[in-house]
């Protein structure tokens, strides 16, 4: 017998008993729906974690000075004086993997414009910096490689930064003063948001020419830290390496002990983040899934009222030529059919439910085709796997008991 | 007159190769608990192609017992039973249902149709398991509906028909894979006398088409419309004879009353 006669012949049984039918399905709705929404929640997330730490940067590093416990956090940022303006260039120089490097030095700093008054952060670098986070500018330009030469007295301001000293006013050829130093406003930048890794606003703060902040604010010559691209996302582990290797180098630490500066890799914390998403991810599907076992259940328990109550239509196809396995077949597919419209019905239901989700809580939620595929695999895979046992029984009657039944 | 069977010689005659139907010697029982009830003691036959028996007997002498082991339904305990030659016991499930679909065409007294299943769907039900395409089916269960005189009922379910019109959807059915052997058990049993002899009518014309045919029946007059009746009871064959002065059921039919005259 053909797939599509016993397919017609499994939609017709399950005509038969429409209401019966309904209610068995809603089980297997309810499990592909909750899966696909739970999943979509958990995909969501996940791509947004990663979106936001793609917009920090292409193949960042960060090289912060200070040192590292063996577990990782790192302790007493800034405490060194070991990190300087030469370790960036001999980066440049030496790393093959790196692409760019721009040197910073971190302030805190008071800025006032006219009568408005600002504590923000007060970050001092080199043009180079904006390239590398690839961050663009909403208006103006940076300062200038001249400017770091002459140590100029020019700034970029973040997004929060000119909200709350400008206002409405156009904050460009503006004079804002910084712990009481003029300086000329020569770019704003674009609003990035609040960071994905740290929780801060990242637009709150200030740049100048790294040679300003040294000479005239904060009286040091080290730095901070260096940011670092590499050419690409995969050179990204090998210039750690490359970096790490070289200052350890430069700043003469022997084996066995501890380096005095720490390299942050950006693509480390995008897979740490996209693990933990996957097991989020994870997490919420295999509860997800606990519904859609029951659900199987249901249709394991009604294909066996079924096939009792079908007893001697069953015996009548095997006394007229139905082999065990035709009728094995046609009970089975009764069950892969109803898992599979439910499966079907699930997936508008599930993809309803995740717009309803974004639309009332705001998160994101991503319906990936991989999740609709394995929804109906799964729901294939319940019907199956539910429906085999009631489909054997079917099989296994002897049709003359089957005839004789009442 | 009656003629008890001599298994020895029969035994003899079943090499030669005309006989459908061989059986020697079979026994059925069922346990139930300690006691064993015996359907049926040691029945020796054979049966040619083109043959037309009735089996007649009290109730509870083992007729549909016999009917069921003919038809590959069921198996006896002891005995052989060989179908056109073939041993029945050494084949397999698969092949014993390919025999049920294509070679034996079975009327059960019951009927048997599937409910909420048009006529012509139940008729085309044993091409589903056979490899025929769906219109070839289709074709042969309208034919085989017009066979016996249906054509106009196609679309009708079960409980939309007569008792003797759901008979002629059960035998439609039983024909529709172009079997050599009909059987058929008490086929006119739910039936009045004019129906029933209507039934015969059919059956009289397919017999005469060359299809080998066994029916049971309680009436002597139905079983007159045989070539040959064997009696049971206990379980044996009591008695085998060929029907003498053969009525024709056509021509009953022409002399009968119906209800509207
Ligand atoms: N499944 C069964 N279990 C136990 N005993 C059975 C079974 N089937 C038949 N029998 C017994 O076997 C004997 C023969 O039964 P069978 O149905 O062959 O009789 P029959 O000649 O067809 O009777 P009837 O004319 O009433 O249909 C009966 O005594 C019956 O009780
Ligand atoms: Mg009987």
């Amino acid at each position: 017998m053909d797939l599509l006669a016993i397919v017609r012949i499994a939609m017709r049984a399950l005509a038969r008993n429409k209401l019966r039918s309904s209610l068995t399905m809603l089980g297997i709705i309810i499990g592909v729906g909750a899966v696909i929404a739970m999943v979509g929640v958990g995909q969501g997330a996940q791509q947004q974690v990663q979106q936001q730490i793609a917009a920090m940067g292409s193949n960042l590093l960060f090289v912060g000075a200070g040192t590292v416990t063996r577990g990782g956090m790192h302790m007493g940022w800034g405490a060194t004086k070991s990190l300087v303006y030469d370790d960036m260039q001999a980066i440049l120089r030496e790393c093959p993997a790196v692409k760019a490097a721009a040197p910073g030095s971190t302030s805190s700093a008071q800025v006032v414009f006219g009568n408005d008054n600002w504590a923000t952060r007060l970050n001092g670098t080199e043009p180079e910096y904006f390239d590398i986070r690839t961050w663009p500018f909403q208006e103006g330009t940076s300062f200038t490689q001249g400017d770091v030469e002459t140590g100029a007295n020019v700034a970029v301001i973040g997004e929060t930064v000119r909200k709350n000293l400008f206002g409405a006013t156009d904050p460009l050829g503006e004079t804002i003063r910084v712990n009481n130093l003029p300086f000329k406003v020569v770019g704003v930048l674009s609003p990035k948001g609040t960071s994905a890794a740290m929780g801060d606003d990242q637009d709150d703060i200030i740049l100048i020419p790294i040679t300003t902040l040294q000479k005239k604010i904060s009286g040091q010559n080290w730095l901070r830290w260096i940011m670092v691209s590499a050419a690409s996302r995969q050179s990204s582990y090998a210039a750690q390496q490359q970096i790490t290797s070289l200052l350890r180098d430069r700043h003469r630490i022997r084996t066995g002990q501890d380096d005095d500066f720490f390299v942050r890799n950006l693509a480390d914390m995008a897979d740490l983040a996209d693990q933990a998403g996957r097991v989020m991810t994870l997490l919420l599907a295999s509860i997800a899934s606990v519904s859609l076992i029951v659900g199987g259940i249901g249709i394991m328990n009604i294909m066996l009222v079924s096939v009792t109550e079908r007893t001697r239509e069953i015996g009548v196809r095997m006394a007229i030529g139905a082999t065990e396995g035709d009728v094995q077949r046609q009970f089975l597919i009764e069950a892969v059919v109803l898992s599979l419209i439910g499966g079907a019905i699930g997936i508008i239901f599930g993809t309803g439910a995740s717009y309803l989700i974004t639309e009332t809580l705001g998160w994101a939620v991503l319906i990936s085709p991989t999740a609709i595929v394995t929804a109906v695999v799964f729901s294939m895979a319940v019907g199956i796997f539910f429906g085999f046992y009631p489909a054997r029984k079917a099989a296994r009657l002897d049709p003359i008991d089957a005839l004789r039944y009442e | 007159m009656a003629t008890v069977t001599q298994p020895e010689a029969k035994v003899a005659i079943s090499t030669g190769n005309r006989a459908v139907i061989h059986v020697e010697d079979i026994h059925k029982y069922y346990d139930l608990g300690e006691t064993r009830v015996h359907a049926l003691r040691g029945v020796s036959a054979e049966i040619g192609a083109g043959e037309f028996v009735a089996i007649m007997g009290a109730s509870g002498s083992g007729k549909s017992t016999f009917m069921n082991i003919l038809g590959c339904l069921d198996k006896p305990n002891s005995g052989r039973y060989l179908l056109e030659g073939t041993e029945v016991s050494r084949l397999t499930k698969k092949e014993l249902a390919s025999i049920r679909n294509r070679k034996i065409g079975f009327v059960f007294q019951g009927f048997n149709l599937l409910s909420r299943t048009t006529a012509l769907e139940n008729v085309e039900l044993p091409t589903l398991y056979a490899q025929i395409t769906k219109t070839e089916g289709e074709t042969r269960a309208r034919e085989a509906l017009e066979l016996v005189g249906l054509a106009d009922r196609v679309a009708h379910f079960p409980s939309q028909l007569s008792g003797g019109q759901q008979q002629r959807v059960a035998i439609a059915r039983a024909l529709v894979n172009k079997p050599s052997i009909l059987l058929a058990d008490e086929p006119t049993g739910n039936l009045d006398s004019r129906t029933s002899v209507e039934i015969m009518e059919v059956f009289q014309k397919l017999n005469d088409g060359g299809l080998t045919i066994v029916l049971v029946t309680h009436e002597h007059d139905i079983s007159q419309f045989a070539k040959r009746t064997i009696l049971f009871r206990d379980g044996k064959i009591r008695r085998d004879e060929p029907v003498g002065a053969r009525p024709l059921a056509a021509e009953v039919l022409k002399n009968m009353p119906t209800l509207e005259d």
